[in-house]
């Protein structure tokens, strides 16, 4: 479980809409200038400033206090810096040397790019095939399989995580055994439960926008010739890449911030960053030296493609509720 | 399958992303070429989906090393297939694309979530090592046992105070920040912990509750405010029942920001008409808010409030970082994986009945949402 869901609850027609024009008027920045008025008094701003330096002091504290020598992290706070003047890099190169008998963090931090990536690029793809079929192919059944799907995302992992380990690991369903161990299948393990786990959320978001491509441009596609494999290929995908690209985020963003998954799937060698400094902060718990440097390091990613594409990711948190 | 993985397995960690995007990529390209040849008319293109249909469930299983007969059976069904196909109502070929985009998915939601959860279900009626069924024994042993019925209490407390608070936080601070100079900076601040894991977020909370004895510094800040107000130094992290507490509010760290940016567009949207009419009939703000405001974001505010209960139901990674359980703090979904480590198979499937069941009224009320949807439309 991640920090980050997109909306995939259903709202109704209204306020759809609402949201939508909401979210037009964040985007386009300014407001219209007669009904721009203040609303909100000083005090609001002095709440809202007092809120915004609660939320922002711990990150901060942990940022400041990884650049700090390992001696004064233990003894003195990380407001004294002022006082306790210092900085250093030494956590950082010592805390990507530190791990487990198998693994560094420096290799964690490897591993975590090495199973997102798949792990993001697999189930949009496969989503983005099912979500084609069930916007635009008739078959008897559509609706009840599409909102089977639907409800399957609600299904908590936790339902699944055990005999899907038992399948991979021994090749087993319901006990029997059916297909060959995966053995020592290096990453596969966590790309396949990630790329499961993703597809019901990712199926139901895609379908929202796929559907909403005009039928006309589809028409037209086919009267030209094009199969529905062209279709897809050369229309649909190209048309909704914003939306698979701000899905991708969110998916990137779960897979790299996943704890349970990497516990059950990722053994050993394989461990991403976060089970690494789950475990490092278990038995080196009052190291903080180390602590504030390794966690450092584990949100930075997140933080980049955070700033970077901050539009996209509200959008794509707005998504489920602005758009289908 | 197992060797192309063990080898893949064998490469520089990199170099696998390539490797295996690029046989992903072949594939799907395969399937979509199929795809777009089924419907065309004629011998050659009959001869090649029958080949489809036949070899690539035959192959699939092949490379899964399954049984000889069941790969022989996947060919025969998949012959059975092409001849359903061949005979549809809709023509040669649509039967084939359909299944070619919907089967991928559907095979691995199968195998990978419906298939497993019947499993859970079947083995939390059963003993540790899953060959033998002992009743409701597993789930007597939850509401008897006092870690157990406590652990459920917990997730009941999250679930009570996370979604509220931070809903409250988030819809607070949207209408602060609405319509101030710098909105878009205000937002940033408190949206940013929603990009940060689970795990990076309890590191930080742990380090904000960290104790040190009274008579030396304090490192924590919590602690530090502690005792500039002349108290002692508390280990937030053990103190039962307040250590839960202590863990809630990072989650409601995080969630605030997602309240806070759904809110914000809602709030927006409330049309301005509405507003200055409310004015001109003389209400203050806080009448404008409760009257107008609120009824127009309602089902935005539900929204939030339903996705973190399901988001607090869930939680697991906060718990395993923080305290992993200690000092009466665990939760149901980090019992059932601490039942799972500890080879009790049984009470671990329980475990996340339990929490399958108290997610069901969210999944039933969704499930009703869509439908009204529907109508609707």
């Amino acid at each position: 479980m991640s920090a980050v869901t997109p909306i995939d609850l259903p709202v109704d027609e209204d306020q759809k809409k609402t949201l939508a024009r909401g979210e037009r008027r964040v985007e386009s920045g300014g407001f219209a200038k007669g009904t721009k008025r203040r609303l909100t008094s000083r005090g609001a701003t002095i709440a809202a400033l007092v809120i915004a330096i609660l939320w922002t002091i711990p990150t901060f504290g942990l940022f400041v206090s990884s650049f700090r020598p390992a001696n004064e992290v233990r003894t003195t706070g990380w407001w004294t810096i002022l006082s306790n003047w210092g900085f250093t890099i030494d956590n950082y190169t010592t805390v990507l040397q530190s791990g487990n008998s198998q693994l560094t963090l420096a290799g964690a931090f490897i591993n975590s790019i090495a199973i997102t990536l798949p792990a993001t690029a697999i189930p949009l793809v496969i989503a983005s095939l099912a979500a084609y079929a069930f916007a635009w192919m008739d078959f008897r059944g559509k609706n009840m399989l599409f909102i089977a799907v639907f409800a399957l995302q609600i299904v908590p992992i936790q339902m699944a995580l055990v005999p899907l380990l038992q399948l991979f690991s021994r090749g087993e369903i319901f006990g029997f055994p059916v297909i060959a161990a995966f053995g020592q299948a290096g990453y596969a393990q966590v790309w396949i439960a990630h790329s499961i786990f993703a597809l019901p959320l990712a199926i139901f978001l895609l379908h929202n926008f796929i559907a909403e491509i005009p039928a006309e441009v589809i028409e037209a596609a086919r009267v030209d010739g094009a199969g529905h494999g062209q279709i897809f290929f050369r229309i649909v995908l190209p048309l909704t890449m914003p939306a698979i690209a701000s899905f991708a985020i969110f998916q990137f963003l779960w897979v790299w911030n996943d704890l349970l998954v990497a516990l059950i799937f990722a053994d050993g060698s394989v461990a991403p960053m976060t089970k690494l400094l789950a475990e490092i902060t278990g038995s080196r718990g009052q190291d903080w030296h180390l602590l504030t440097a390794g966690a450092f390091i584990s949100i930075l990613v997140p933080l980049i493609v955070f700033f970077s594409l901050q539009r996209y990711f509200v959008r794509g948190l707005l998504a489920g509720s602005t758009k289908g | 399958m197992s060797s192309f993985l063990t080898w893949l397995s064998t490469l520089p960690a990199l170099a696998q992303v390539p490797v295996i995007i690029a046989a992903f990529v072949v594939l799907i390209g395969i399937l979509i070429f199929f795809i777009e040849i089924a419907p065309r008319r004629g011998r050659i293109y009959t001869i090649l989906r029958l080949a489809a249909c036949v070899l690539i469930p035959l192959l699939i299983l092949a490379a899964l090393e399954s049984y000889t007969i069941a790969i022989i059976a996947a060919g025969v069904l998949g012959l059975l297939f092409f001849w359903l196909d061949y005979r549809s109502s809709a023509g040669a070929g649509y039967l084939f694309q359909l299944f070619g985009f919907l089967a991928p998915a559907i095979v691995l939601l199968a195998i990978g979530l419906v298939v497993p959860t019947i499993q859970t279900t079947i083995q939390a009626f059963q003993n540790a090592r899953g060959d033998g069924f002992v009743g409701l024994d597993n789930f007597i042993w939850i509401f008897t046992q006092p870690q157990a019925i406590r652990t459920v209490l917990n997730t009941i407390v999250w679930v009570l105070i996370a979604p509220v608070v931070s809903t409250i936080a988030g819809l607070a601070y949207a209408v602060f920040i609405d319509k101030s100079r710098g909105e878009k900076y205000f937002k940033i601040l408190v949206f940013m912990p929603m990009a940060i894991s689970f795990v990076g977020a309890s590191i930080i909370w742990r380090f904000v509750y960290t104790a040190r004895p009274a008579d030396q510094e304090q490192i924590g800040l919590l602690n530090q405010i502690v005792v500039w107000f002349g108290g002692q130094p508390v280990t937030f992290l053990s103190a039962d029942p307040w250590n839960t507490l202590a863990l809630i509010v990072v989650l409601i760290w995080v969630q605030t920001g997602f309240a806070m940016v759904v809110l914000s567009a809602a709030i927006k949207g409330v049309p301005a008409e509405q507003m200055e009419a409310a004015e001109l009939d003389g209400t203050n703000a806080w009448q404008r808010f409760i009257n107008v405001t609120v009824p127009g974001i309602r089902s935005s505010l539900v929204v939030v409030l339903t996705t973190i209960s399901i988001a607090s139901l869930k939680v697991f990674d906060i718990v395993r970082t923080m305290t992993a359980g200690a000092n009466n703090t665990s939760v149901i979904a980090n019992e059932m994986y601490t039942q799972f480590k500890n080879f009790e198979q049984g009470r671990s499937a329980a475990f996340a009945v339990v929490l399958f069941l108290l997610v069901m009224p969210i999944v039933i009320y969704n499930a009703r949402q869509i439908k009204k949807q529907r109508e609707i439309r």
